[in-house]
């Protein structure tokens, strides 16, 4: 068998839009998402949650509970073992507090009963003695060294001393002369910066059925980002066995990032252990708001020397950001992309994690990058307007290319920022004229891109049809992507093909839907598992016709002989193959598992135009267009869609979206009334233009798309803002009342 | 959308038992025995109320209720469903003004042209709280009864001087709707009393009303701070009569005499305007939370008063 | 508790059931009839995931008591397709690719549909205003708008 050479492809099923596989599902309301099952003798199990930031547990009392006709369980955290991994014990913690409550909305107990009503009333007559200790919720605050400290002895060594115990981690990355870099500058701003922790705010509360045996087999069904994930942990805290927990991933309502990890699932299969039956637990809103998700809380300071024509001198970073109550290392990522977009002579990034009372950060679309480049933008802006020149230009000048060393390492293979910035240079909207009290923002965003343990299973039907089992949930149209890609590469229609999303029994591992891997890691197995399944029907066709299987070749879904040589047989179509397949040596699959690199990193520019009311401080998007590298677009209408659903849910963060807390350390917004996510009437139509600069790691030259297009949104945003007002904004979100009070500062 | 909000003033909480003397198993199977009633008279619906020894609440669009009862801020015996009432659905001409029922919804007002036409301000104010869904069935009578300083139909009904009717164990009164709310989450109802219909009075010729608030997003919040103006005109264009109300700045909606002062007798030149504002933001009294500070509630419900202002005058025929 | 008997009609069929008196129409639907396609996002209508008609207007069904459905026709995202044949709105959100993970999908269509049929031919500005109380966290909104707009488009011409 051989393959055609990746540069003569002329594609005929990738880049198309057709209908999702699961899409008659989802506009009829038959798909079943987490909380829509339901299994005989059911329970409903229900959390109690603490209600003070921080407390000592000196006792739980749960006999009245037990007594409440109709409970069947109560399971505090002596239900559970002591895991010895440092990780898995964090992330039980979280599941059920230890001894004590380290945020407010922290789980403390857990009922299961007969009734959600009754399971509600059990709560109540649960008896905690709580010891209030001081809390802390301001990531500022959290370095002092007399701050409260949330939990003591998770200082990592390399930790520079003088800071507070709540310090869990440093990393610093850079290179180059940065003093020199700064001598070097026409001029030099440094600004300092703060973001508010977001929600991912997906529409579906977390949910699950737990159903476990007293031979200690257990089936659970729950919506998450990743299944093998939640087998993986639940049965590191149950003390079970991988083999004997099945975890099936439901239809998937909104991730984010935030269905990456569990919450509730340890907690259902701990209380169906104790019950013997059973057990549902669906989250409330409020619930979600005060224990899941949300983003780290930030504080960073960005100084940039630049000439007086443009040139960045040299660039430096302090990130102090806090994944709440447990130690988080999304600094880190937030320290690498901070300076991506650029290339520097000498760079640096230095970032801290802190603990505060607050709930245990959870990734959320490109984990720490949009605040570390909002702060950066904001700056790289505030240079042009006060140098006078062109803020594309500037980018321009100073863009990552091919052949840049990174300012976290890594030198640039093939990238896309300098034609998307091109792109949005040609683009109308950069030249449309603006009105009286409107100005136009612009910013660059990256990410990484994940690839990651992936393993695809692809089978031959004997119709002629083809079968592809994946192990990750779809959370925006993936399995459409895929079944393009196997088909694109078997050469077969589109409607020939299905994919599945397998649980954990049924296909290996997986790792989580996250850092936009699975396009790219799931599409490349996918083509992988085709190919394979190529060589086999090549090698039948070949035993068919007598011939060496290398006289065989494969071509738009036919077996070829490969010349004159190897004689002259009609091609076979795959049908025909599969058709035929019992007689030739049985049932035909490919199969492919690998730990994918190459997943290429992503860039985009967006381009926001705003008017501000000056006397109410309110902000309105008045057009916004997102240019984005995507590699090869498998699926258009669905890149279109991350690019536009990122773009929204950045420009929420920007303007409104925050968790607030009171001086009692007690979330006052735990829900969608003052956590405000953009509604329809908020946003103007969101324009895209996707760039296509193939990614070398994967032979369609896809990359991920997901999660740099809610990185520009903050700056690009903020700088027009700033420039409609005529004063710098250095906080999000940029509320009314904010904006209000700079201009006021500003002499408005 | 409007909520029992004030939760914040009234020091109430989201948390599941904070604050509470844990109950014991008896007190919960107790607390299990809520009745949902439907009568079909004003005088069975005050009977059922005044009877009850427990805590009872009217039910009506329960845009506002349905989210106490999830959130465990009320623990309710009694639901009296008053839709199966004569004439709580209806909206009828009485007296050159209109009686709108206690159950009819938003969206009902907002289809009845008539209404539309003699009270755009009460109209839109009403027609702001929530969303297409909440304006299904929310309706202003429990806006009103809610008693949310915030609550966006509230200051239209004051500044149009509209009269409730109430039902209660002594029979009807009448009462006018700025003397229904006391303070966050209360009102000056007696137990058993209810509200059956609201009275928009007779319009005189060149009359208008408008109704602003400021919200962070364009739809689904609670006012930061809201104005509305109700005016009369002279034939030309002096303005004859004005009533400014203002909401989410005080713990009640609030009637502000020297705002409409400020502009009475005149054709609303800046320097009314400006009056006109600075009055507003002197009456309000505001607090500091989630949803906003002192100082930019205070200006902001002085902007909003004089673009409130700005609107009505222009219904009204008036041309600057 | 005392449960309520409702006797009613969900999309056009008679349906009966027992509810407590505290109960929900949208938990009703679900855990008592088997209709999960409303959804619960929040339990306090500020997401319109659960989104049904009551007697043909529209409102979040976990905003109504399961005991004031007695004697009124429900419109659910269940009635939408007649048999086989899906509604334009339908048809139109998976061709326009208006869906991601399609959570808040039925609410949406239940409230779009609802607007073509009081108003044929919106503006974007209506279509947005009308579906502001619909939170979809995964589009930006934008192919929704298209969708609507495409399928009354359609539908006008039909």
């Amino acid at each position: 068998m051989n393959m055609r050479a990746k540069s003569e492809r002329a594609f005929k099923v990738v880049g198309t839009r057709p209908p999702r596989p699961d899409g008659v599902d989802k506009v009829t309301g038959r798909a079943l998402y987490g909380a829509d099952v339901s299994a005989p003798g059911m329970l409903a199990g229900r959390i109690l949650r603490s209600p003070h930031p921080h407390a000592e547990i000196l006792s739980i009392d749960t006999s009245a509970a037990e007594a409440l006709p109709g409970v069947k369980a109560v399971i505090t955290s002596a239900d559970f073992g002591l895991p010895e991994d440092e990780s898995l014990r964090d992330i039980q913690d979280n599941c059920m507090a230890r001894g004590k409550a380290l945020y407010d909305g922290h789980a403390v107990a857990a009922v299961a009963a007969v009734s959600p009503a009754v399971a509600g009333a059990a709560l109540k007559l649960i008896k905690v003695e709580y010891r209030p200790l001081p809390h802390v919720t301001d990531v500022d605050a959290a370095f002092a060294k007399d701050a409260p400290v949330v939990q003591a002895g998770r200082t990592l060594e390399n930790v520079p001393p003088g800071v507070s115990e709540n310090v869990t981690s440093f990393c610093e990355f850079g290179h180059g002369d940065l003093a020199g870099g700064f001598a070097k500058a026409d001029r030099i701003v440094s600004r300092s910066f703060t973001t508010a922790a977001t929600h991912q705010g997906y529409i579906e509360p977390h949910a699950c059925l737990a159903s476990m045996g007293s031979d200690g087999k257990a089936d659970l069904w729950c919506c998450t980002q990743g299944q093998y994930n939640v087998r993986s942990v639940c049965a590191g805290i149950l003390g079970m066995e991988a083999s004997q927990l099945k975890v099936t991933a439901s239809e998937i309502g909104g991730g984010f990032g935030g269905k990456t990890t569990v919450f509730i699932e340890p907690v259902a299969l701990a209380l169906s252990r104790k019950a013997g039956r059973p057990v549902k637990i669906v989250m409330t809103r409020d619930e979600v708001f005060r224990a899941t998700g949300p983003t780290v809380t930030t504080s960073i300071d960005v100084k940039i020397g630049m000439t007086a024509t443009g040139r960045i001198t040299a660039a430096e970073a302090k990130l102090r950001y806090s994944g709440g109550a447990f130690p988080c290392v999304t600094v880190d990522m937030g320290a690498q992309a901070a300076f991506a977009a650029y290339d520097l002579e000498a760079v640096r990034s230095l970032g801290w994690n802190v603990l505060t009372n607050r709930p245990k950060e959870a990734p959320y679309r490109a984990p720490g990058a949009p605040q570390a480049i909002y702060a950066v933008e904001s700056v790289v802006d505030e240079l042009c307007e006060a140098l006078g020149l062109d803020p594309l230009e500037v980018r321009l000048k100073n863009a990552a290319r091919k052949g840049t060393k990174s300012s976290y390492g890594p030198t640039f293979d093939d990238i896309g920022l300098v034609a998307t910035l091109e792109a949005a240079k040609a683009h109308p909207h950069y030249a449309a004229p603006l009105g009286p009290g409107q100005a136009r923002g612009l910013s660059c965003g990256f990410w990484f891109n994940f690839g990651g343990n992936t393993c695809v299973s692809l089978n031959i039907n004997t119709d002629g049809t083809v079968s592809v089992t994946e192990g990750n949930p779809d959370i925006g149209g993936s399995r459409a992507a895929i079944s393009q890609m196997a088909a694109e590469e078997l050469g077969i229609a589109y409607e020939k093909v299905r994919t599945v999303v397998a649980d954990t029994s049924s296909l290996g591992h997986n790792d989580v839907t996250d850092g936009s891997r699975v396009t790219f890691s799931v599409g490349l197995a996918t083509i992988k598992a085709a190919r394979d399944a190529i060589g086999k029907m090549c090698a039948r066709v070949a035993k068919i016709w007598g011939i060496d299987e290398d006289a065989v070749f494969w071509e738009g879904g036919y077996a070829k002989p490969a010349g004159p040589n190897a004689g002259d047989f009609p091609p076979m179509s795959l049908a025909e193959i599969a058709a035929i397949s019992f007689q030739t040596g049985g049932p035909i699959a490919g199969h492919h598992e690998f730990n994918a690199d190459g997943a290429g990193v992503s860039f985009g520019v967006h381009l926001c135009d705003v008017e501000v009311d000056r006397e109410t401080g309110a902000t309105k998007i008045l057009r916004y267009t997102v240019f984005q590298d995507a590699g090869k677009a498998v699926h258009p209408a669905y890149v279109e869609g991350q690019m536009q659903g990122g773009a929204a849910q950045g420009i929420g963060w920007a303007l409104n979206e925050e968790y607030i807390y009171g001086a009692d350390g007690r979330l006052q917004n735990p829900g969608f009334l003052d956590y405000r996510v953009p509604v329809a009437s908020d946003l103007p139509r969101i324009e895209t233009v996707i760039l296509e600069i193939p990614n070398p790691g994967h032979p369609y030259g896809v990359r991920g798309v997901g999660e740099t297009p809610i990185v520009p949104p903050l700056a690009a945003v903020s700088n027009a803002m700033s420039r409609a007002i005529g004063a710098r904004l250095n906080r999000l979100p940029m509320s009314p009342p904010t904006v209000l009070k700079a201009l006021n500062a500003a002499g408005a | 959308m409007l909520r029992p909000d004030g939760s914040h003033l009234l020091g109430l909480t989201s948390c599941v038992g904070l604050g509470r003397v844990a109950p014991g198993p008896e007190n919960i199977r107790e607390r299990l025995l809520l009745r949902y009633e439907k009568p079909e008279t004003a005088a069975d619906a005050a009977r059922l109320l005044a009877a009850e020894a427990g805590l009872a609440r009217i039910l009506a669009g329960g845009t506002d209720l349905l989210v106490q009862l999830k959130s465990g801020l009320v623990e309710l015996d009694l639901i009296v469903d008053i839709k199966n009432i004569g004439g709580m659905r209806s909206i009828t001409p009485e007296a050159g003004g209109f009686r709108v029922g206690a159950a009819v919804s938003g969206a009902e007002l907002g289809e009845h042209e008539e209404v539309a036409k003699a009270w755009p301000g009460v109209v839109e104010g009403f027609e702001l709280i929530g969303s297409t869904q909440v304006q299904g069935r929310a309706t202003m009578a429990g806006n009103l009864c809610n008693g949310s300083p915030a609550a966006d139909s509230v200051p239209g009904l004051i500044a149009a001087n509209a009269i409730a009717r109430i039902a209660g164990p002594n029979g009807e009164r009448d009462c006018p709707v700025e003397q229904i709310p006391v303070g966050p989450g209360r009102t000056s109802l007696a137990k058993g009393e209810f509200i059956t219909s609201i009275l928009l009075p007779a319009r005189a010729p060149r009359s208008a009303d408008a109704y602003l608030r400021f919200i962070p997003r364009t739809e689904m919040d609670i006012a930061v701070a809201s104005a509305a103006v109700n005016l009369s005109l002279d034939a030309d264009g002096t303005i004859a009569v004005a009533r400014v109300a203002i909401g989410a700045v005080a713990p009640t909606v609030r009637l502000v005499t020297p705002a409409a002062e400020a502009i009475l007798g005149t054709r609303l030149d800046d320097a009314a305007l400006a009056s006109l504002a600075a009055a507003a933001s002197a009456a309000a009294n505001p607090i500091d939370d989630k949803r906003g500070t002192v100082e930019y509630r205070r200006h902001v419900v002085g902007v909003l008063a004089r673009r409130a202002a700005l609107i009505a005058y222009g219904r009204a025929g008036g041309r600057k | 508790m005392k449960t309520v008997h409702v006797a009613a009609t969900i999309n056009g069929d008679p349906v009966e059931f027992v509810c407590e008196p505290h109960e929900s129409l949208l938990d009703a639907l679900r855990n008592r009839l088997g209709l999960t396609g409303a959804k619960e996002g929040c339990g306090t209508g500020d997401c319109g995931a659960c989104s049904v008609t009551l007697n043909g207007r529209l409102v979040c069904s976990c905003l109504v008591l399961g005991a004031e459905a007695d004697k009124a026709a429900i419109g659910t995202i269940e009635g939408m397709a007649e048999a086989d044949r899906l509604h334009p709105l339908q048809q139109s959100f998976i061709d326009h690719a208006a869906l991601q993970c399609g959570v808040c999908t039925p609410g949406i269509l239940v409230a779009a549909k609802a607007l073509l049929e009081r108003n044929p031919d919106p503006t974007d500005t209506e279509v947005r205003y009308w579906l502001a109380g619909n939170l979809c966290r995964c589009t930006g909104y934008d192919k929704i708008i298209q969708a609507v707009q495409d399928a009354a488009r359609q539908m006008r011409h039909a």
